[in-house]
């Protein structure tokens, strides 16, 4: 059997999965993209000026990003 | 040959992604960076062979798929051997009909490649398809359940090699992938570390600009097996490499070549400290078989050393 | 040794093609290099080995352009087939017994993802003891995989078997991979007369793949994900309806290559069963000795009959029903066991045939030929004599017995 249409898995929001969630200062961030490559999802969305920004419907709120951010722009919080 | 398109920095890196978020992979887990930048620095036309595992069942499960691009599943021990069938397909089909051959990347897990996926790499490296096979190497059979593999470290607990009252882990060591894949008379053979992206990057597109099998295998770390807080993935592979543990070279045509070379080595303990299993490893009953797995570490460094022809 | 009357292109039949001579194997190369295959990938395997090896000679001799794979293995035989038919090839494969015991789990799942893949099948017997010749082990090892399933019984059939299977599961309204069975030793290694088709009947006959959603980055297809409690089920149902819908098809394809060469094709074979009472139902090379029995008893005013399949799967169901109508007895018989089983393959599959059925014939169960055990005339002549003693008593003494084998 086939699945005929691609990345079909955006339908399934993995946000719901998260116990924390990060938050991004955007004023510390240097656009070092170090978040974005490492980001498994990726929920890390970098725009064509490589400004970076948040994906909350598929963030599982692992920490990698806040934990490889050179300048700790980003913090995770407790998720509500 | 065209010039390469390897990059210096992050930026070079290729924004388009083919592989979609809502996958069903642990948070953390370091397949998925691998899966990204492997298909951003193959050119398209390509297709993906996937083995049965963590990867392949997270990213498929009916009717959701993350996948942008053709993905062929098989079973879990006939990636390489189904990989086969596909370029051999284009090959004819290429001749015959003007169809023009997309690019073939097989993913396998360590399960799937090293163990019960052997005989079908060993077979489609000796026939010489051109396919680049890249196993993501998590150190155990994770999908199942986190049973030992070929690929688990001495040493590591695991469900079928416990850390126990009287064996303490695993007791064999890690089969060596590239070497045994070099052996075949490959062209291109690396090991991949996701804390260096750039590198890992460089070594994918290489290994696609070659005509023929190619074998990367990436080191990927498992926060649900190895028992460590997801956000320290990238950490836990950094130490990886700078304790020598997981060297990152790469072989092209006969030539080996260390891309980290690390002088002064980080003490083994930083690194199994991070993970529960090791954590027998560093009690005193255990110093025998840590001792022991250092030494391995030092000769397999020095061995390498003499292979890229480098005097210490 | 099939009598005289069922040898096709006699009697004045216009018959399509040359007559020449080749053994089984061979045969079934030769058409397999007319069908203008695009991927070979098989691993040698007694007695399939003349199969391989001259599609291997005709791809270095420049006669046959396709890409031949030597493969390390048959598991990896069938799972590179299954890459190359749905990247969009048309794909031969062959094997035998313990070959076809090891791509066991590959035959599901190149029936389910509905690969086009031909694959000969020389019926050799499972080990142990190793054993190289003809039993039908691996013929019913396929027969729940939802492979369509062709039994050859002579070498005119393995040849035009061959080039209808790729028609047939390449077809739109069937696609799903077929085997086709043919004898080991008896049919792959014996020398037989046939009629070949020219090259220019072929491709008119079989036009190349026109493959339905194939590999193609323009179109990205996931092949084969995983299935939860939720769809598992829905599929394999759709899975089983499609196999069922792709019958008639099969039948119509059947006629069209009859009608195309003069040599008729069709699902259940038949001999003298208009008046018999009680008849032999047996499948591959020994049909030709229950027939030249039958003929023998027919001569002495005996009405036997003997029934024979050329297709397998999916079984015949609703012919056999109109076909076995008004027997009395009818001996199944089987080229292989089923231990432990109430009966073996063959018999299992006519018994749900006919179990419903107000009239039935009485039903028992024979093993023959194991290993390459020769079947005689008087093996044959005894099964007859047991279904007219059960029918003249009305009943069953012994539901299975052996014949040929030394007690």
């Amino acid at each position: 059997m086939i699945i005929p249409e691609p990345a079909t898995s955006l339908e399934y929001k993995t946000g719901n999965w998260r116990a924390l969630r990060p938050i991004l200062h955007e004023d510390k961030c240097i656009q070092c993209l170090l978040c974005w490559v490492h980001c498994p999802e990726p929920a890390i969305i970098r725009s064509e000026d490589n400004k970076v920004s948040i994906n909350y419907d598929y963030c599982k709120g692992c920490g990698i990003c806040a934990n490889v951010c050179p300048v700790k722009a980003i913090e995770m919080v407790r998720e509500e | 040959m065209s010039e390469l398109k390897t990059i210096k920095t992050l930026k070079e890196i290729p924004r388009k992604e083919q592989f979609a978020p809502g996958h069903r992979l642990c948070a953390g887990c370091g397949i998925p960076q691998l899966v990204r930048l492997t298909l951003k620095a193959v050119p398209d036309p390509k297709v993906v062979v996937n083995a049965t595992g963590c990867l392949e069942v997270a990213s498929t499960i009916f009717p959701y798929t993350a996948w942008r691009i053709p993905w062929v599943h098989n079973a879990f021990e006939n990636s390489a051997a189904t990989a086969s069938g596909i370029e051999a397909a284009f090959r004819a089909l290429e001749k015959k009909k003007g169809v023009k051959k997309p690019k073939i990347i097989v993913f396998g897990g360590d399960g799937g490649t090293f163990d019960i996926g052997f005989q079908a790499l060993s077979g489609a490296l000796e026939r010489g398809h051109d396919l680049i096979y890249i196993c993501y190497d998590n150190e155990a059979y994770m999908n199942t359940g986190i049973q030992r593999s070929g690929a688990t470290p001495k040493g590591a607990s695991t469900t079928t090699s416990p850390a126990g009252k009287v064996i303490p882990g695993k007791r064999e060591r890690k089969k060596d992938l590239i070497a045994i894949a070099i052996a075949h008379g490959i062209r291109y053979a690396a090991t991949l570390n996701p804390a260096y992206p750039v590198d890992m990057y460089n070594k994918i597109v290489k290994a696609a600009s070659i005509e023929g099998p190619t074998v990367l295998h990436y080191f990927s770390p498992c926060p649900t097996g190895w028992y460590f807080d997801p956000s320290r993935s990238i950490e836990v592979a950094r130490l990886a490499v700078q304790t020598r543990l997981w060297p990152l070279y790469e072989y092209a045509d006969g030539k080996y070549k260390i891309n980290i070379l690390v002088k002064k080595p980080k003490p083994l303990e930083d690194y199994l400290k991070l993970q529960r299993r090791f954590a027998h490893l560093l009690r005193p009953e255990n110093k025998w078989l840590l001792d022991e797995i250092k030494r391995d570490i030092e000769e397999n460094w020095k061995r390498l050393l003499k292979l890229a022809g480098i005097e210490k | 040794m099939p009598c005289k009357g069922y040898r096709n292109g006699e009697r004045g039949m216009k018959v399509r093609g040359k007559r020449i001579g080749l053994n089984g194997d061979s045969a079934v190369a030769y058409a397999v290099k007319q069908t203008n295959v695009d991927v070979i990938s098989a691993y040698p395997i007694t007695p399939q080995t003349i199969i391989v090896e001259r599609l291997a000679e005709y791809v270095n001799n420049g006669e046959l352009e396709a890409s031949f794979i030597p493969v390390e293995s048959e598991h990896t035989a069938l799972s590179a087939a299954v890459g190359a038919s749905l990247a969009g090839a048309r794909v031969f494969t062959a094997t035998a017994s313990q070959g076809l015991a090891l791509m066991y789990e590959i035959l599901w799942i190149a029936a389910g993802l509905r690969t086009t893949i031909v694959m000969a099948l020389a019926n050799r017997a499972f080990s142990p003891n190793i054993n190289i010749h003809c039993s039908h082990d691996d013929l019913y090892a396929t027969k729940d995989t939802g492979w369509i399933e062709f039994i050859a019984e002579n070498v005119q059939e393995a040849y035009d078997l061959t080039l209808q299977a790729f028609r047939i599961s390449e077809d739109k309204k069937v696609l799903f991979p077929s085997a086709l069975n043919l004898d080991a030793f008896i049919l792959t290694h014996s020398l037989e007369a046939l009629y070949v088709l020219e090259d220019k009947d072929v491709n008119e006959f079989l036009p190349p793949k026109d493959p339905v959603n194939p590999i193609d980055p323009n179109n990205p297809i996931t092949y084969g994900p995983l299935d939860l409690q939720d769809y598992y089920m829905e599929h394999k149902r759709l899975q089983a309806e499609h196999l069922k819908q792709s019958y008639p098809r099969i039948l119509e394809i059947f006629k069209e290559y009859s009608e195309f060469t003069g040599r008729e094709y069709k699902p259940v074979k038949t001999y003298g069963m208009e008046d018999a009472e009680v008849a032999i139902m047996i499948l591959g090379s020994s049909a030709g000795t229950a027939r030249y029995v039958a003929r023998q008893l027919r001569k002495k005013g005996e009405k036997v009959g003997v029934i024979s399949l050329t297709l397998y799967r999916p079984f015949p169901v609703e012919e056999l029903r109109k076909v076995t109508k008004g027997l009395k007895a009818l001996a199944v018989m089987d080229r292989a066991i089923s231990f432990g089983s109430p009966g073996a393959q063959l018999f299992m599959d006519v018994s749900a045939t006919l179990i419903n059925e107000k009239e039935k014939p009485l039903l028992f169960n024979v093993i023959y030929g194991l290993g390459g055990r020769d079947l005689t005339p008087n093996n044959v002549k005894f099964v007859f004599e047991k279904a007219k003693e059960y029918a003249k008593e009305g009943e069953v003494k012994e539901t299975q017995f052996w014949v040929g084998v030394r007690e």
